[in-house]
């Protein structure tokens, strides 16, 4: 089991080695280079060359590369091209905002979804399973901007209750920093917690077809008890499953988010960057974003071969 | 009436109508639309009257003018985009389900290296080299999204490569060519056209999202994402202008959701019953 646990973490790190090849190759296939990118249509062939010089561009493309990903995985992305400042330095506090953002939705949106999920399975073809059905496929259908300037038209602007934008700052007491952020953490659990649902409700329902369930049932024990005590332990696996392949997609969904609610964090930095042609900031983002999805998807498996003793071992 | 020889529910019609009802919108958009796409007609976020039926936006354009050349710009690049990725994913994933196993390694681990970035960053990275324009746009979105239409061309295919008529076809000393695309491919295709229409629902998300980051199509064209930027603002002050081509979005893709789902549901039907407890 340890071998097979091994092989994952391992494929894990080779996926983010080929995926930042990936990511600093991008910028190789462009016509010209970045510093023609940056200069644009001004560039003289003296600027252009004293430019190339300053970026380092003048050595061999394996070099720089070899250089960008050790000074990378210690934490230094270079300088931002825009406006010279130390790219971890900028990264660090809003990599912490995006965390605490991220972690508040996640907390919110896991019990209920699984909550529910669960309310679902049970209540199958009732009333309540149809209501969740439906809402949950009308938040997945609608883009994530609609969902949060409806909250902000009733909550912030129509109710007063919360502000629309969600401004924090370092010294915030953590109850402000709470409220303040309240309605980008409801619009993302609302994003993943309808994903968690369908996909909990599915997989208690997977196992409610087996036999044994049936047996439980020709016991004459009520349904919610079939479903607490005999189908919910063995639908942990693909429920843990499920969880953090969500947490992964929150990832992707805070972009959006925080640049509706114009929060400081690593999402709107990424689309400032890709607005100013800022390579270097815009690949420091694309690694750190691509290194947690594929950590979340490592973890999501190994947490699956640990739960469900079948994966332990394969044939 | 029936369509591909099936009755459609309500659900299914409703979505038909839907469908229906933007596209013609989009076609016949400088018919239709009351004013000039680019037209400043009246004030700034002007409420709406009788001659701006949904009030005007950020710079006083009339906001349902814009909201029928959304429907063009929006629906088609979406629509490009998904054409562009289905003959591209298709065409590679049944070349690596005939092509032999090596051909199949080389184009399955370079998909799965690209889908373990999420898109939305992948497409962000290559739009900061290239910048945006119209055609980069749609060029970067069809070549990420057809990784996944790859993935499920390819398992479809490789159910139908082992099956006797395509040996025979081998035997008969077919090329490669043939047997893709008049032995797999018009097999291949009934699981596809659901694929589709998810597919397109995505990618419609997906250049809305971009351009509501402005890194999708940019003014002066006029587009859904791009109109919920430019009026975000106003939702501040209680102004609804934002939301209607936000609510637009919505209902093209609950539109098209709604008629996948219909189509599902036929192709589901002759595998038997689902396990009903």
């Amino acid at each position: 089991m340890l071998r097979i646990i091994a092989t994952r973490v391992v494929l894990g790190i080779l996926t983010l080695l080929a995926v930042s090849i990936l990511i600093f190759a991008a910028t190789e296939i462009l016509p010209g280079d970045v510093a023609s990118a940056v200069l644009g249509q001004g560039a003289t062939p003296e600027t252009l060359r004293v430019f190339r010089k300053e970026l380092g561009l003048d050595r061999p493309a394996h070099v720089r590369y070899a250089e960008w990903f050790t000074g990378a995985i210690q934490g230094n992305f270079g300088k931002a091209l825009t406006n010279k400042r130390d790219i971890l330095t900028s990264i660090t506090p809003r990599l912490k905002n995006t965390l605490f953002l991220a972690g508040y939705a996640a907390l919110i949106a896991v019990p209920l979804s699984v909550a529910l999920g669960i309310l679902a399975a049970i209540n199958e073809g009732k009333l309540a399973d149809r209501l969740a059905n439906i809402i949950s496929l009308a938040t997945i259908s609608v883009p994530e901007f609609f969902i949060a300037y409806l909250l902000i038209l009733f909550f912030a602007v129509k109710l007063r209750y919360f502000p629309s934008l969600s401004t924090v700052f370092a010294d915030m007491p953590l109850s402000k920093k709470l409220h303040v952020t309240a309605l980008p953490a409801v619009t993302l659990t609302m994003l993943v917690a309808a994903h968690m649902l369908r996909m909990t409700r599915s997989s208690v329902l997977s196992i409610m077809s087996q036999p044994y369930i049936e047996m439980a049932f020709l016991k004459g024990l009520s349904r919610t008890r079939v479903v607490l005590t005999h189908a919910l332990p063995n639908a942990a696996a693909p429920i843990i499953t499920v969880i953090a392949l969500n947490l992964a997609y929150l990832i992707v969904g805070v972009v959006v988010i925080e640049v509706v609610f114009v929060y400081p964090g690593i999402g709107q930095f990424m689309v400032d960057g890709v607005s100013k042609r800022d390579l270097p900031v815009v690949q420091a983002c694309g690694l750190i974003f691509a290194g947690a999805f594929i950590t979340l998807n490592t973890v999501a498996d190994v947490l699956s071969i640990l739960v469900n003793p079948r994966l332990r071992h394969p044939v | 009436m029936r369509l591909f020889g099936h009755k459609p529910t309500t659900l299914a019609w409703v979505g038909l109508a839907i469908i229906g009802f933007f596209s013609l919108i989009a076609v016949l958009a400088p018919l239709l639309a009351p004013h000039e796409e680019g037209a400043v007609v009246s004030d700034t976020w002007a409420p709406a009257s009788g001659s701006f039926l949904l009030g005007t936006d950020n710079i006083g354009r009339d906001m349902l003018t814009r909201l029928m050349y959304g429907a063009r710009m929006t629906i088609g690049v979406a629509l490009t985009c998904t054409i562009l990725s289905f003959i591209i994913g298709t065409t590679l994933g049944l070349l690596a389900a005939v092509g032999g196993s090596l051909l199949d390694q080389v184009l399955s681990r370079s998909v799965d290296i690209m889908l373990s970035i999420p898109l939305l960053v992948f497409a962000l990275m290559i739009l900061s080299m290239f910048g945006s324009s119209i055609p980069t746009l749609i060029i970067t979105i069809a070549i990420l999204d057809s990784t996944r239409v790859f993935r499920l061309a390819r398992s479809v295919a490789l159910n139908l490569v082992v099956l006797d008529y395509v040996e025979a076809a081998r035997l008969r000393g077919e090329g490669l060519w043939w047997l893709m695309r008049r032995e797999i491919l018009p097999n291949a295709l009934p699981p596809m056209i659901s694929e589709f229409g998810l597919r397109f629902c995505f990618n419609f998300l997906f250049v809305a999202g971009l351009s509501f980051l402005g890194l999708g199509i940019q003014p002066p064209y006029a587009d859904w994402g791009g109109m919920v930027r430019e009026n975000g603002r106003a939702i501040a002050f209680g102004v609804s202008a934002p939301l209607w081509p936000a609510i637009a979005i919505s209902i093209v893709t609950i539109g098209v959701n709604l008629v996948v789902d219909w189509i599902l549901s036929i192709n589901a039907r002759p595998s038997g019953a689902s396990a009903e407890m």
